[in-house]
């Protein structure tokens, strides 16, 4: 949707194009800035009932359970832009949890880096599998990753067994990590915002960035204009492997108790989190920005209702219900702006 | 059309041989695994095993065929699991606890097929909408409660066979004999049953064929949740207990056996036959499995690996015709042009 050809200058259709590109981008700008307000007015108004909600170590917590899902969003809004989806990082991002982990018990004072290494080797890995069978194979991915997700949590049950890594085992540097904070602000989240502002960034202003939105757009389209979908979609579910392999060593770092559980069930939230963000199901349009905003908004809500003291049991109904929400309403407006778009075309006569 | 009619039954019967093969080699396997394979416990065990997974997988089989998928069958059982025992924990009367979450499942699946129908929203993305949902509302129903208190009266049909049928038969394969009957009549035999293959393979055409193509999509995906619904009572009475986390992760199990089946991911191509053949791959694979003692948390690898090949094999032998093809008219040519 947002790779509206560039009218040429001077044609008679630049006007009208030019206009209705203006309108496209203004509805978008609307969406992502709604989820802003929504946040802003989530915080006024729980914080009016709870100003404990509000404590500097509430929020520390807030931004760094936001940390791992704004990774994942990054990886699964790459996958879900080229019209597929991504359902195995939940357990990828458990494998990786438990393998790199293990590792402290196994080679004491091995550096934390090549920890961070062997998390993004598990997760390329898995995305090379996945990409593989979805492109080479010609498998729709919703099928590859629903196998996936059953296929890598039942190797991670497999090499578990029924023992878990305990935080003791684990060394306090690494501990330390998601503890970190810098004017207050946890390392970790901004080390997070970085990346999202470098994918942003990429998914803008870069050839290939902008030609995974083409893919999502029209499949055909693409292809007959000489992009290389394949390729594309095999280095999308490649980034969203390599995101959640080290999102695992993070996970690790911040609840130091992994067993062959963690993690499961993360790919619901992400992808609520990604759609809630803004980026259109159907692929082709949407920003890793916005998806970053749609995980802290889920976090926020948890938090928030953890808070007021909501029983944490209302949690996976809520996510499920935002994510409805927010596919519904998306599907509305692009409705809405079709139609709109059609009125503007009549009368201007073009 | 005949000619064509009679590639399709061929194509058809090749795959369902196939899974003839697959049987006869599982149950090679299985009885090389363990001297219990053959015996009647062990086959009722089978039975009660795969019973609800069989029963959901005949209405995934004709949303599949129309070219849509519903994820959230396992959520749907688990919410009914949920609410049965809540229900009957408040001291409701088991009929009619068992009416109202038949009913509770009938609007579960109602609203899928409304976001799907009448939004125009992809089913894919809806029904893992509702897969969280409906889970999430099984959580809220019991939180961390167990509840186990169920007559035995109702629990027997649980675990118990079917009289006069040797100890063979569970309550649960008995349902789903009468519904894959009634199921493959409606799909080979009626018209209706022709119109969902439209649908599945050209939707545009069916609609201009005058098929009422939402109206049918949705009262599938309505006769989804009633029967998935109906599957969550006998998987609380099979277990004597409800808990929220009944049947999580089930939704890989179902779609696995309906693809097995043959039934093609991008609709249109498919029969019930393959999927009760599929069944019993299935169900034998993991019984003769458990026999030796595998991981039973481990076995969505076996399930997630089923998936996959059922998906390739397909896909391998297309990509093998249309190279075949493209040789054959490349020799043509060049006989043309010598």
């Amino acid at each position: 949707m947002t790779v509206t050809a560039e009218p040429r200058a001077g044609s008679p259709a630049a006007g009208v194009a030019g206009d209705a590109r203006r309108l496209v981008d203004l509805v978008f700008r609307v969406r992502e800035f709604g989820i802003v307000a929504v946040l802003a007015l989530l915080v006024l108004v729980t914080a009016s009932i709870e100003p404990r909600f509000l404590h500097l170590t509430n929020i520390q917590f807030i931004l760094v359970d936001t940390t791992v899902f704004a990774l994942l969003a990054l990886g699964e809004t790459m996958v879900v832009l080229t019209r597929n989806v991504d359902l195995s990082i939940g357990s990828v991002l458990g494998l990786s949890a438990f393998l790199s982990a293990d590792l402290f018990g196994h080679h004491p004072g091995i550096p934390i880096p090549l920890v961070f290494l062997a998390g993004l080797g598990i997760g390329l890995a898995c995305g090379v599998a996945i990409g593989f069978l979805t492109v080479v194979g010609q498998v729709p991915s919703l099928v590859v990753t629903l196998a996936a997700l059953y296929v890598i949590r039942g190797i991670d049950v497999l090499v578990v067994g029924g023992g878990q890594v305990v935080a003791s085992s684990l060394p306090n540097a690494f501990i330390e990590i998601p503890k970190k904070t810098l004017l207050g602000i946890p390392i970790l989240a901004v080390i997070v915002a970085v990346v999202v502002a470098a994918g942003a960034y990429y998914l803008r202003s870069f050839r290939s960035g902008r030609e995974l939105y083409a893919i999502g757009s029209n499949p055909d389209a693409a292809r007959l204009a000489g992009i290389p979908s394949g390729r594309r979609v095999f280095g999308a579910f490649l980034v969203s492997g390599a995101v959640a392999g080290i999102a695992g060593v993070l996970y690790a770092a911040r609840y130091g108790t992994i067993d062959s559980t963690a993690g499961s069930g993360y790919e619901l939230q992400v992808i609520a989190a990604v759609v809630v963000g803004g980026v259109a199901i159907f692929g082709g349009s949407g920003s890793v920005v916005g998806a970053a905003f749609g995980a802290l908004l889920l976090q926020t809500i948890l938090s928030a209702l953890y808070v007021l003291g909501v029983s944490p049991f209302w949690n996976q109904a809520i996510a499920g219900a935002l994510l409805l929400g927010a596919i519904a309403l998306d599907r509305g407006i692009s409705l809405k702006l079709a139609s709109m778009l059609r009125k503007r075309r009549t009368h201007l006569g073009a | 059309m005949a000619p064509d009619l009679r590639q399709r039954l061929r194509d058809a019967l090749r795959w369902e041989v196939g899974l003839l093969f697959a049987l006869a080699a599982v149950v090679v396997f299985g009885v090389d695994a363990s001297s219990q394979f053959l015996t009647a416990s062990n086959f009722f065990y089978l039975n009660l095993s795969i019973g609800e997974v069989a029963i959901m997988a005949l209405p995934m089989t004709l949303i599949i065929v129309t070219g849509e998928i519903d994820l959230s069958v396992a959520s749907i059982l688990g919410m009914s699991s949920a609410l049965l025992g809540d229900l009957y924990h408040r001291g409701l009367s088991m009929p009619l606890a068992i009416a109202t979450v038949l009913v509770v499942g009938a609007v579960a699946g109602a609203f899928n097929g409304f976001l799907v129908t009448k939004i125009g929203l992809p089913s894919l993305a809806v029904t893992i909408g509702t897969l969280t949902l409906y889970r999430g509302i099984a959580i809220i129903i019991l939180g961390p409660e167990t509840i186990s208190t169920f007559p035995t009266r109702y629990t027997n049909v649980g675990v118990t066979p079917v009289p006069h049928t040797g100890g063979y038969l569970s309550y649960s394969i008995a349902f789903f004999i009468v519904l894959a009957v009634v199921f493959a009549i409606v799909l080979h035999a009626t018209p209706v049953g022709r119109s969902l293959f439209v649908m599945g393979a050209n939707e545009e055409a069916a609609r201009y064929a005058g098929i009422r193509v939402r109206r049918t999509k949705f009262l599938l995906f309505a006769l989804s949740g009633v029967v998935c619904a109906l599957a969550g009572i006998l998987y609380t009475f099979r277990l004597s207990t409800a808990v929220q986390d009944n049947g999580l992760g089930l939704e890989l199990s179902v779609v696995t056996i309906v693809l097995l089946g043959g039934i093609s991911i991008f609709g249109g191509r498919g029969t019930i036959v393959g999927v009760v053949l599929a069944i019993a791959v299935f169900a034998g694979l993991q019984n003769a499995l458990l026999l030796t003692n595998f991981e039973q948390r481990a076995m969505g690898v076996v399930t997630g690996g089923l998936l996959l090949l059922s998906v390739l094999i397909p896909n391998g032998s297309s990509f093998v015709r249309r190279a075949r093809d493209v040789l054959r008219r490349r020799a043509l040519t060049q006989e043309g042009a010598s």
